[in-house]
């Protein structure tokens, strides 16, 4: 079934067997789990997936035991991509010459954000280049949470982490998060999308899309961590909820150049009175409890400002269609 | 020996003869980048995709370090796979090394050994590979182009064996033979393809309790490249050291299977011993010296010195019993590094050549000579000096610096 096919139902996902399986070893409150298990609710059909180092995969793979319901593969942090590469060359010869079953097999590569922003952005780049038929997806925590939270090229600007505690000159994080997203988009892809824990539906179609893509496809996934964001567990679905509202990580999809907001940001485009602030985003996350000091309610304004403007210019450049 | 087939004659230069050999062994995937003194491997290969010779996946990568991590990742999938590096590649592949042997993926390897920088140098030693001596590759040095062919064949049949998969590394000396040309004789394409067979996968249980080929199939789902904490570690890596112990003998058998298809054989796999049963002193090397090593031995055989030479063709696994039993009756052994040790007293080769010798009963004096660094050429009058060294040893019954530095300005 195809994605226009493949309605996407509560019914129709929750009926799929899943692939992603209880039993890791993931914290109370972990985004990212639930976003594998969704990504894997996307698959179409035989599926490889192969996987950086971090959270996601040392939780799911200690061995003897595993989580993984489809052939898996890990090998370092830096080379999730050139995983997915060496897996899809070999499929295609191996298929060509009659050496395994003659059948498409799709390729996955999951990464957090550090594994995609800063020590994978190299193989994620080259392997994209090169052309080859796979979907990367980002589960984005905003942080090395693996080895005790420290900062990536991902946390935003602001948020305290081990290597940028909020101390009483340097606020936490100085410099902003990159712009993968965009940059994935300058490669000239075929497919890049945006998508929140949230908002499951569009996820799990957005999957399906990236994987129908004949050849690269990236998607980026907000996925909150409650241990590194000093957030309480139960609300890390509703934290990846606010930041869709309140514009700090709006929800899109480029389609052979063409970009359009996906729904719940399109809501918000269309009816600006129903964007939040950022700091209903803000509030109640341990990581940015310092900037509502009041020597730092300048930071307050400025953070509030570039999401401005970021959106103001990611809406731009949507199409309104 | 069956009789050799018919043979034709090319002429190449040891990558040549490198790529010419991956070509002929139907690999499915390569991944490569590109590097001197390894270039040519990665050239002419290029030429044989854009001519249609080979049905294989040619990726080029990024990296070094993405180059290895394809190579494993097709050869998970079940792939025949082959890369090629040098110094500052093989370097940048080294944290891909250890996980490749881990995952035991066989994937084979040249390298065209090149200096490390710094200072920046693009001539050859053999620091570069030596240095990954405890990454579990199967380490393989050629003296010749005709070997570095043989060896990359040969090396397909070490790698995938059941009972080994382990990945192999082919070192051929940067320049020296990387780049000299030479007579190759080469195989016939159906012979090579008899010879290396299509990869054999052994059979596992998955974690569904099934048995199925070790690889990444859909049809078997398999988890690869797990976390093993401190509970399991351990058992991962003694089974590595397990097979290099198979490795000994697979290696030797397949240089015996070889020689009845070729007519061409290197020592029994793991050494080449020249002149060896009656010498009293001996050098053992590695790699392209021992062709010159080997006329300085006739030339002072026909002088009447009892002169003999080792040539280690395996390093990893390490022929202890063999190294043993082919230098106990020297009297003085001078061993020859193409790489440093820093502090180490000596380098590589020496350490691991007077090791295999502690046990013996009658243990040789044993000296090391640290020579040709980054490319610095050894002339047959210095390398006949070394033996004349040797036998002063001898006489005077001590050495008087057990590490020597030839060629060196002091």
């Amino acid at each position: 079934m195809t994605s226009q096919e493949w309605k996407f139902t509560t019914k129709a996902i929750a009926e799929k067997p899943d692939l992603f399986l209880s039993g890791h070893r993931a914290c109370a409150g972990c985004a990212p789990a639930t976003v594998l298990r969704l990504i894997m609710k996307g698959t179409r059909g035989p599926t490889i997936v192969t996987e950086a180092t971090g959270c996601m995969e040392v939780v799911s793979s200690i061995y003897p035991y595993t989580s993984w319901g489809l052939p898996w593969l890990h090998t370092a942090f830096e080379n999730a991509a050139a995983n997915a590469s060496g897996i899809e060359a070999a499929l295609k010869i191996m298929r060509k010459k009659g050496k395994i079953k003659d059948q498409h097999v799709d390729v996955i590569a999951l990464a957090g954000d550090g594994g995609t922003y800063d020590i994978g952005i190299q193989a994620l780049s080259g392997a994209v280049e090169r052309g080859h038929d796979f979907l990367f997806v980002l589960y984005d925590n905003e942080g090395y949470m693996n080895t005790g939270i420290q900062r990536s090229g991902g946390t935003p600007k602001g948020a305290a982490t081990t290597t940028t505690p909020a101390g009483s000159v340097v606020p936490g994080k100085p410099e902003r998060k990159k712009p993968i997203a965009e940059i994935m988009l300058a490669h000239d892809m075929e497919y890049v999308a945006t998508a929140s824990a949230y908002y499951w539906r569009d996820l799990v179609s957005k999957v399906r899309k990236g994987l129908e893509v004949n050849g690269p496809a990236f998607l980026h996934v907000f996925a909150p961590c409650p241990r590194g964001w000093r957030t309480d567990p139960a609300k890390s679905i509703e934290y990846s909820k606010l930041a869709v509202e309140s514009c700090v990580f709006p929800v899109w999809e480029s389609v052979k150049g063409k970009r359009q907001l996906s729904t719940p940001s399109k809501l918000i485009a269309l009816a600006p009175q129903k964007k939040k602030t950022v700091m209903d985003y803000l509030k109640g996350q341990g990581r940015f409890r310092h900037l509502f000091a009041p020597q730092n309610a300048k930071l307050l304004d400025e953070m509030q400002r570039l999401v401005d403007e970021k959106w103001e210019k990611l809406v731009k450049n949507c199409d309104p269609a | 020996m069956t009789k050799a087939i018919k043979q034709e004659t090319m002429a190449m230069s040891g990558d040549e003869a490198i790529a010419y050999a991956v070509k002929q062994s139907d690999v499915d995937v390569v991944a490569a980048y590109p590097i001197t003194p390894q270039t040519i491997i990665v050239e002419k290969f290029g030429e044989y995709v854009a001519n249609g010779e080979v049905q294989t996946e040619f990726v080029c990568t990024e990296s070094e370090h993405s180059a290895l991590t394809a190579c494993l990742a097709a050869s998970a999938t079940g792939a025949r796979t082959f890369t090629a590096s040098a110094s500052a590649g093989l370097a940048l592949m080294h944290e891909m090394l250890f996980v490749t042997s881990g995952c035991r993926a066989p994937v084979v390897m040249a390298i065209a050994n090149r200096a490390l920088s710094a200072p920046l140098n693009i001539h050859g030693d053999q620091s570069d590979s030596m240095a990954e001596r405890d990454s579990g590759w199967v380490q393989i040095y050629v003296e010749n182009s005709q070997e570095a062919y043989d060896s990359i064949i040969q090396a397909f049949k070490i790698a995938e064996d059941t009972n080994i998969l382990l990945p192999v590394i082919v070192g051929l000396d940067g320049f020296t033979l990387s780049h000299s040309l030479e007579n190759v004789k080469v195989l016939p394409d159906q012979t090579v393809l008899e010879f290396v067979g299509t990869r054999q996968l052994p059979n596992v249980l998955t974690h569904e309790g099934k048995e199925a080929p070790f690889r990444l199939d859909p049809e078997y789902p398999m988890t690869m490249g797990p976390v093993a904490f401190p509970n399991y570690y351990f058992e991962f890596k003694r089974q590595q050291d397990d097979a290099m112990k198979n490795a000994l003998e697979l290696i030797k058998e397949v240089n015996t299977e070889y020689a009845k298809i070729s007519g061409r054989s290197y020592g029994n796999g793991l050494i080449d011993a020249y002149n060896l049963e009656d010498a009293e002193v001996a050098i053992v090397c590695v790699g392209s010296t021992a062709g010159t090593l080997k006329t300085i031995v006739d030339e002072l055989r026909q002088e009447g010195l009892k002169v003999g030479l080792l040539r280690l063709r395996t390093f990893r696994p390490l022929p202890v019993e063999e190294l043993r039993s082919a230098l106990e009756n020297v009297k003085v052994v001078g061993v020859m590094d193409k790489s440093m040790s820093f502090g180490g007293h000596g380098g590589a080769v020496f350490h691991e050549v007077r090791h295999a010798l502690y046990d013996s009963e009658h243990r040789p004096q044993v000296v090391n000579y640290i020579y040709g660094l980054g490319g610095r050429d050894s002339s047959p009058i210095e390398l006949r000096r070394v033996y004349e060294e040797l036998f002063a040893i001898l006489r005077i019954g001590r050495a008087k610096h057990i590490v020597n530095y030839l060629g060196l300005r002091e």
